[in-house]
């Protein structure tokens, strides 16, 4: 294998990696925060305690996220230093407004929650999550108005060889990004929120702490519904936006070789031959494919043998077509997956509503499952929009293939790869193993324990700088 | 006037010098933690000390390198491509050491304590030796060719100079965090910390005078900027000296001010001899990088400059403000695990 395909495995890996536990840090620091409000709020206990616990899962999660994050700040610069080097005037803006902006005030204001409770007035350590929280937000504002840019490159010229940036307000203006944004986030918050429900339901079943995953089911059951529905909403927008911005993509995602008739099906299933560049039996549902791409259900969507000789024209020679099966079937599990979220969700909230949650033991059974929903479907997502993109990495101007590092040998790639993986893996072991040690601790574990010297100023503490 | 470059420069000069003097302390604690600590609960004490600051302090160095990344893309390129395993290298500590002071607390089993404690001590050494080892590599010059493209063999990257710089930062870093430690930790531990740090004064200023002595035969550095680095190399003695006295007098805060003012003047030595080259070309003079030809354009520099003027006060200001909540020192008394 070459670097080009080596550097596309790390990336590919390490990003995705990364990605499981971005969202989940993201939705449930997000929770946790309305836990601890609550707390001040109502001065109930109970809250408290449900900050606390699902807080040290939330701890356990974030170390992993943030330690797997530090190598994407360094990979642009040691795999696809070609790709640094051509957009850094653009790209690297975001990334340092990211590390300013969300890094600093997530690690500053984590540091002072875990180590705060006894410290900090009741609101001003409440204060403390929800500013980590809003950190997680415009960190992945900051990183998806980067990945929008890749996608829908805008606020930029090409001169001096490179892409330089001439309109800031653009670049955070991408209606990209603000379809982009608001989907990822929802998806966050989803699973952030399914994570709690699937591991109240195990309580449930268990016949455990009932009262405990009660409340907090209680919370994340709204959280679910709200992002299930926000996740509907946004992926239709970004459907519209794809069709206009990323017509290849779009066209990959469904299979489509050639323009589709008017009103336009949506292929549910297909068997794709990327070879002869048709598929060989499909099932369909008419109109929806129109009303996916435009809202209204009507209008012809563009095939991708349509596509590429126009993108032949416009950009050369070349296979301007992504890999077809992997956007198809990625498309497809994520929306799958998303809309069961949405339907589990509503089941949730009636069953609770109901008074009939604790006893539904299919339901639970099936929650339990369901904790992997918005992971997979996170992921699908990605590679999707990815994918998709291929052969591009940034769209229109630079091949994925020209990107990558000139200095770089395959064996160092290979080396960081095989490392990166085995550690990656051992992490992901232990976490596993924490995880499942904090939550068969359960959350009565906390045990109070007050801070025997209240008086900052001791003796000790004075004579430093005397 | 300052140019938007060289204000650029300055600003990843200064996020740098703050990584090593924060993150530098807590490299420090963390290898102190294997050898001044005596039993668990005192290896919780010593992580403990670093526990609010340690993820923020890293923050400084992820903001660098993004900073660099922003404003000299091509330096960015050609440095963390041209210094691959470097990286890889130091990814490897940062992780490890990341999720060790996470994880080390979830377990009691004294096999899985040790386990994590000796990820902390590599992953605490292997960051600042990678990074002291780098950056007098790139003092003295690497291959770069007409492309800006580093081809360096193992030589240009380990070689003894390099090495010497490497050992010292890290003995440094050591230094540094064992005299944090008298700041933040109680009675015996305290003691142990600071006597630590007073056997430490005479290995680290061997160490310092062998290495600034190879940095006047190998670099240029002494001769960029007419006298500079000499009248600092002074300065640096005299606050090394009171170091010495601070340490011996038991006035810790000022001894601590010495150690971080140490690591200041020899990392802003680095940049101020680099300038107004980023990279120095060990192949021709007119291949080096410098603060012209490796950054971005005007505009964006500019966004940039609005935008980090606006967001570093309140940056500082809550980092301060969070070092104020745990001025208290640890103690055993209270709750340990977190």
């Amino acid at each position: 294998m070459d670097v080009v395909e080596l550097s596309r495995i790390q990336f590919a890996s390490t990003t995705l990696f990364h990605f499981l536990f971005v969202p989940l840090s993201i939705g449930l620091v997000f929770i946790i925060a309305i836990m601890e409000t609550l707390y001040v709020v109502k001065k109930d206990d109970k809250y408290k305690k449900m900050a606390k616990f699902w807080g040290h899962l939330f701890l356990i999660n974030f170390a992993v996220g943030v330690v797997t994050g530090i190598l994407q700040e360094f990979q642009f610069g040691m795999n696809w230093s070609e790709y640094s080097r051509f957009v850094g005037d653009v790209f690297g803006a975001p990334l340092a407004i990211e590390a300013l902006l969300a890094f600093f005030m997530e690690s500053t204001f984590l540091g002072l929650w875990i180590f705060g409770w006894d410290r900090l007035p009741k609101w001003l350590h409440a204060l403390c999550i929800w500013l980590v929280s809003l950190g997680t937000i415009f960190s992945a504002f900051f990183i998806l108005s980067a990945n929008s840019f890749m996608q829908h490159p805008v606020g930029e010229v090409l001169q001096n060889g490179r892409l330089e940036m001439n309109d800031f307000l653009a670049i955070l203006t991408n209606g990209q990004l603000w379809v982009e944004f608001p989907h990822t986030v929802f998806g966050s918050f989803a699973t952030g929120a399914l994570f709690i429900i699937g591991i109240s339901a195990i309580a449930f079943l268990r016949k455990k702490h009932v009262e405990f995953y009660k409340g907090s089911f209680k919370v994340a059951i709204v959280v679910a519904l709200i992002s299930g529905i926000g996740i509907a909403l946004s992926g239709h927008e970004q459907a519209l936006y794809l069709v206009e911005t990323q017509p290849m993509k779009m066209a990959a995602s469904e299979g489509l070789w050639e323009d589709s008739a008017d009103p336009a099906p949506w292929t549910v299933l297909a068997n794709i031959d990327t070879e002869a560049k048709e598929n060989t039996g499909e099932l369909k549902i008419p109109y929806l494919l129109s009303f996916l791409s435009y809202g209204e259900f009507s209008g012809s969507v563009e095939g991708m043998n349509t596509l590429q000789e126009r993108y032949t024209e416009l950009y050369g020679p070349g296979n301007y077509i992504p890999p077809v099966k992997t956007t198809f079937w990625s498309f497809r599990v994520m929306t799958v997956l998303g809309g069961a979220v949405l339907a589990l969700s509503i089941w949730g909230a009636y069953l609770y509503a109901r008074k009939k949650l604790v006893n539904s033991k299919w339901y639970l059974r099936l929650m339990i499952i369901a904790i992997s929903f918005p992971f997979i479907g996170n992921s699908a997502g990605w590679i999707m929009t990815e994918i998709g993109r291929q052969p591009w990495v940034v769209f229109g101007y630079m091949k994925t293939e020209d990107a990558v590092s000139a200095g770089v040998t395959a064996g160092e790639v290979l080396f960081s790869l095989i490392t990166f993986s085995a550690l990656y893996l051992i992490l992901f072991a232990v976490m596993i193993t924490l995880f499942v040690r904090e939550i068969k601790k359960g959350p009565e574990h906390d045990i109070e324990k007050t801070d025997p010297i209240a008086d900052p100023f001791t003796k000790e503490g004075q004579h430093a700088f005397s | 006037m300052l140019s938007l470059n060289e204000f650029w420069f300055i600003l990843v000069a200064v996020l740098f010098v703050g990584f090593f003097f924060l993150e530098g302390f807590d490299f420090g604690v963390g290898i102190a933690s294997k050898f001044v600590a005596k039993d668990d609960l005192e290896r919780r004490a010593f992580i403990n000390s670093i526990g609010p600051y340690w993820d923020a302090n890293e923050v400084w160095l992820i903001t660098a390198i993004g900073a660099m990344f922003a404003a000299f893309p091509n330096w960015y390129a050609s440095m963390l491509s041209g210094f691959y395993l470097c990286f890889a290298f130091i990814l490897f500590g940062l992780i490890g050491r990341g999720v060790a002071f996470e994880f080390r607390g979830k377990a009691e089993h004294p096999t899985w304590r040790k386990t994590w404690d000796w990820v902390i001590l590599f992953g605490s050494i292997i960051p600042p030796l990678t990074f002291g080892i780098m950056f007098t590599a790139l003092i003295q010059g690497v291959p770069i060719d007409e492309n800006m493209h580093m081809h360096a063999g193992v030589s240009d990257v380990i070689n003894v100079y390099t090495v010497l710089g490497g050992v010292t930062l890290t003995m440094l870093c050591v230094w540094h965090g064992l005299i944090f430690g008298t700041l933040r930790l109680m009675d015996t531990l305290r003691e142990r910390c600071r006597r630590a740090a007073k056997n430490l004064l005479p290995i680290n200023a061997v160490l310092l005078v062998a290495f600034l002595g190879m940095t006047f035969f190998n670099t240029d550095m002494f001769s960029v900027h007419g006298n500079i680095l000499e009248y600092l190399f002074m300065v640096g003695i005299l606050v090394y000296i009171a170091s010495g006295y601070f340490i011996t007098r038991k006035r810790d805060g000022w001894a601590f001010l010495m150690s971080g003012l140490i690591m200041i003047l020899l990392i802003a030595s680095v940049f101020i001899g680099l300038f107004p080259r980023v990279m120095i070309s060990s192949i021709s003079e007119a291949y080096s990088l410098t603060v012209q030809t490796a950054s971005s354009g005007d505009y964006s520099l500019k966004v940039m400059t609005y935008i980090s003027l606006a967001l570093l006060p309140f940056v500082l200001g809550y980092q301060i403000w969070s070092y104020y909540v745990f001025r208290k020192r640890v103690d055993h008394k209270e709750h340990m695990e977190y």
